[in-house]
């Protein structure tokens, strides 16, 4: 045996759109390094044709996510966490590189990470009877008020926090029965490619999450002008892109999530869960009980 | 043989309108700083009503600076206190119905019988249920002391003047926060009768301040710089102008817009209760209603029998003098909207839907519109997709629940829906596949303090009613 140190091989980092890897149709990459400056990869560079694509594949998936049980949708959201759990190591080397951390420091991003996994897994089918409930009217009717998902949602991740971040944004989208199209943090979007292959091993169908790397000011603009998008988070958006993006989302009058800056590591609360949830309301007559039965 | 109606109208004595009124800002009755003034008129006569105040961007300015002296002291007043002055307000109300009623049938042209026992009663229930509110907001859902915005800029339109002053005031005060309110060009009679009512409540002055005026005067309150949350329920073209004015203010904002409900009824559904149900949907209001059920869908299998009820029954609406107790369908409430229901069902006609209304005879002063039909309506056709906020009715069909609730997801809207079936799964089934955020099943047009109401899509955003309306107007 020769003393050759065995030559590394490097990942391809592609595209999840629709429950596969494409490249980006654009043939465009561009080059990520960690905070040293050292090249870590080419990424996709996104275009408009492949968010227009990503927005097909989330409406596509939406039907059967949010028919989806609650239960069901917990369950592979549990099953995201384990997935990860088995691939901590990775994630902390990425997340390591990706935003200079130590690798101990990292770890315990990815451990929020997996743990924030869980804690959505758990609100699946808890949140309807928290926000939702029996409206106790006036009348002889049945009146019972339900959270329903609001469709396909647009996510522009955190620029900085690239994995615990990003899961804290998408996560609570899709628990409540949402699906995804979210923009990687524009510096450091490999954790969040790699993401895309925990979640096609987890259950999840395809097309509920869809990942897009590269530049967030060339892809969000035609994705808050989308007519088959209905909501929009801007938290990776800088006040002026903001405003941008929420004068072109008015044109369908898209929900528009614009949280003030904050610390992902704290706990998150409700807020994320309900951004993008309407409420419908079912009335019935409750009749009386006559000789007959019932009758309104 | 048929039997006549005597008139039976309603006195107008009870009611007593000066010949102007001001703008009514930090608790005084002010002129507009510019000297600008409209007249309201009776939409069922002609007859000028009232001269009345309209407030310009300094007069905005004016209000808006008066909320927000009023804020702090507000805000701060135990939710025990705020509570005891809505419940005050919910009295007066209910003591002063008739009065209201009779006004607000003046001014906006809808029936006696809707403001008396729709209109008026709703109104009193919204503060009386809000006024609960103000002291138990800990208990609410969004955490521990959850604190109001501030200055509310509020813009309502004509059709419920006084019902939708309550879904806006009633939920913003019991939260805390201060009110500019905007009532709509054509009925400013019932919001500026409603700043006597807060006179005779007590309530803090500038705590709410009312500014008539048109589209204008709505844009410069959206606008204005120190107004932190914006509530306006209008058209979807507004709403939209809305969401872009304020696009990177971070004003809280929620939007009550336009709707094209399809009211679904099945083969197995109680005829006589569907018709009863669709004539609810449509011909409630003058069909000037954003949740009105305006797309009728009906199993192809029963459309000729329906249609043969629903077009008996509309034989026998009574049309005319709002004030008359008798009066079903009353008068559209301006030139201008008579003119866009008059456009767009010729629009109907042009694209081949088949036209049809009752005999009816239109009194000769005033705005009025026949009930009218379409059938042959496809989903194509423009009053199948527009909202016409007028007693008209498109008539579709369909053969299978699947393409019912294809069809009635086919809109740009989601407001409401109705389904007319006597088996429950179904129901269920179906208002679950529904993107609309009211579902009324085998009844249609019910509204009530504790249910929230508002829109999926482009009906806009946010809950107006129940618990889920306290969210508007919190900073959570």
């Amino acid at each position: 045996m020769s003393d050759v140190t065995r030559l590394g091989v490097f990942k391809t980092y592609k595209l999840y759109v629709g429950g596969k890897f494409p490249r980006s149709e654009s043939g465009r990459v561009y080059e990520v390094t960690d905070s040293k400056g050292k090249w870590l990869a080419n990424a996709p560079l996104s275009s408009r044709k492949d968010a227009r694509d990503a927005v097909v594949a989330a409406r596509k998936a939406f039907g059967g996510w949010s028919g989806a049980t609650a239960y069901n949708r917990g369950q592979i959201l549990y099953r995201i966490a384990e997935m990860l759990e088995g691939r901590r190591e990775q994630f902390v080397r990425e997340v390591a590189d990706a935003e200079g951390l130590s690798k101990s420091k990292a770890a315990a991003v990815v451990d929020a990470a997996i743990d924030r996994w869980v804690w959505y897994a758990g609100w699946t089918d808890k949140i309807g009877q928290v926000v939702g409930g029996a409206n106790p009217v006036a009348g002889p009717f049945f009146n019972l008020s339900t959270p329903e998902p609001t469709g396909v949602v647009t996510v522009l991740a955190p620029q900085e926090s690239s994995f615990l971040g990003l899961v804290s944004v998408i996560a609570p989208v899709i628990a409540t029965g949402n699906t995804v199209v979210v923009i990687a943090s524009e510096k450091s979007p490999l954790p969040a490619l790699s993401l895309g292959e925990v979640l096609a091993t987890s259950d999840l169908p395809g097309g509920v999450v869809n990942v897009l790397s590269g530049r967030t000011a060339e892809i969000a603009p035609s994705l808050a002008a989308h007519q088959d998008v209905n909501a929009i988070d801007l938290t990776g958006a800088d006040e002026a892109l903001a405003k941008e993006l929420e004068i072109a989302a008015a044109d369908n009058l898209k929900r528009v999530l614009r949280p003030q800056p904050g610390d992902f590591s704290e706990a998150p609360g409700t807020h994320r869960l309900t951004a993008f949830l309407e409420t419908k309301t079912v009335w019935h007559p409750t009749g009386s009980l006559g000789a007959s039965g019932s009758a309104y | 043989m048929t039997f006549e109606y005597a008139p039976a109208p309603e006195s107008r004595s009870v009611v007593d309108i000066a010949p102007s009124y001001g703008l009514f800002i930090d608790g005084e009755f002010t002129e507009a700083a510019d000297g600008k003034v409209f007249k309201t008129v009776s939409p069922s006569t002609e007859e000028v009503l009232a001269e009345v105040a309209q407030a310009g961007a300094e007069d905005v300015d004016r209000a808006v600076k008066a909320a927000r002296r009023a804020f702090e002291k507000w805000s701060a007043l135990p939710g025990s206190e705020r509570a005891k002055y809505l419940f005050r307000i919910a009295r007066i109300i209910q003591e002063r119905s008739r009065e209201l009623a009779v006004l607000e049938t003046l001014d906006n042209g809808k029936p006696i019988k809707e403001t008396r026992d729709a209109d008026l009663p709703l109104v009193a229930a919204h503060f009386f249920y809000y006024a609960g509110w103000a002291d138990k907001l800990d208990h609410a859902g969004y955490g521990a002391d959850p604190r109001p915005l501030g200055v509310a800029g509020q813009v309502i339109p004509w059709n419920f003047p006084l019902l939708m002053l309550a879904w806006k005031i009633a939920p913003a005060l019991a939260t805390g926060n201060t009110v500019v309110l905007k009532p709509a060009e054509t009925t400013p009679l019932s919001a500026l009768f409603f700043a006597d009512i807060c006179r005779q409540a007590g309530l803090p002055k500038g705590v709410v301040n009312i500014l008539p005026g048109y589209g204008e005067t709505g844009a410069a309150l959206v606008e204005h710089p120190d107004v932190n949350k914006v509530a306006f329920t209008g058209s979807t073209a507004v709403g939209k102008a809305i969401a872009r004015q304020v696009a990177g203010t971070r004003k809280k904002v929620t939007l009550e817009l336009g709707g094209k409900g399809a009211n679904i009824v099945f083969d197995d559904a109680p005829i006589d209760q569907a018709v009863e149900g669709i004539v609810t949907g449509i011909f409630f209001n003058q069909g000037q209603v954003c949740c009105a059920g305006s797309r009728l869908l009906v199993q192809e299998s029963i459309h000729d029998e329906l249609l043969d009820s629903l077009k008996r029954r509309l034989s026998t609406l009574r049309l005319g003098d709002p004030l008359d107790k008798n009066t079903d369908i009353g008068a559209i409430n301006s030139a201008e909207q008579l003119a866009r229901i008059t456009a767009l069902t010729e629009q109907g006609e042009a694209e081949g839907a088949e036209r049809w209304s009752p005999a009816c005879e239109l009194p000769t002063s005033g705005y009025w519109f026949a009930p009218t039909l379409f059938t042959n309506v496809t989903q194509a056709h423009t009053i199948a997709r527009d909202e016409i906020f007028g007693p008209v009715l498109s008539v579709l069909t369909f053969r299978t629940p699947d393409e019912a609730v294809a069809k009635a997801n086919n809109s740009q809207y989601g407001l409401s829906a109705g389904i007319w079936t006597e088996k429950g799964s179904r129901i269920l089934a179906v208002a679950n596949k529904l993107r609309a955020g009211v579902v009324w099943a085998n009844t249609f047009n019910k509204f009530d303090p504790t249910s929230p109401f508002g829109g999926y899509k482009e009906s806009g955003f946010g809950r107006e009613g129940g618990r889920h309306g306290l969210e508007a107007y919190l900073d959570v």
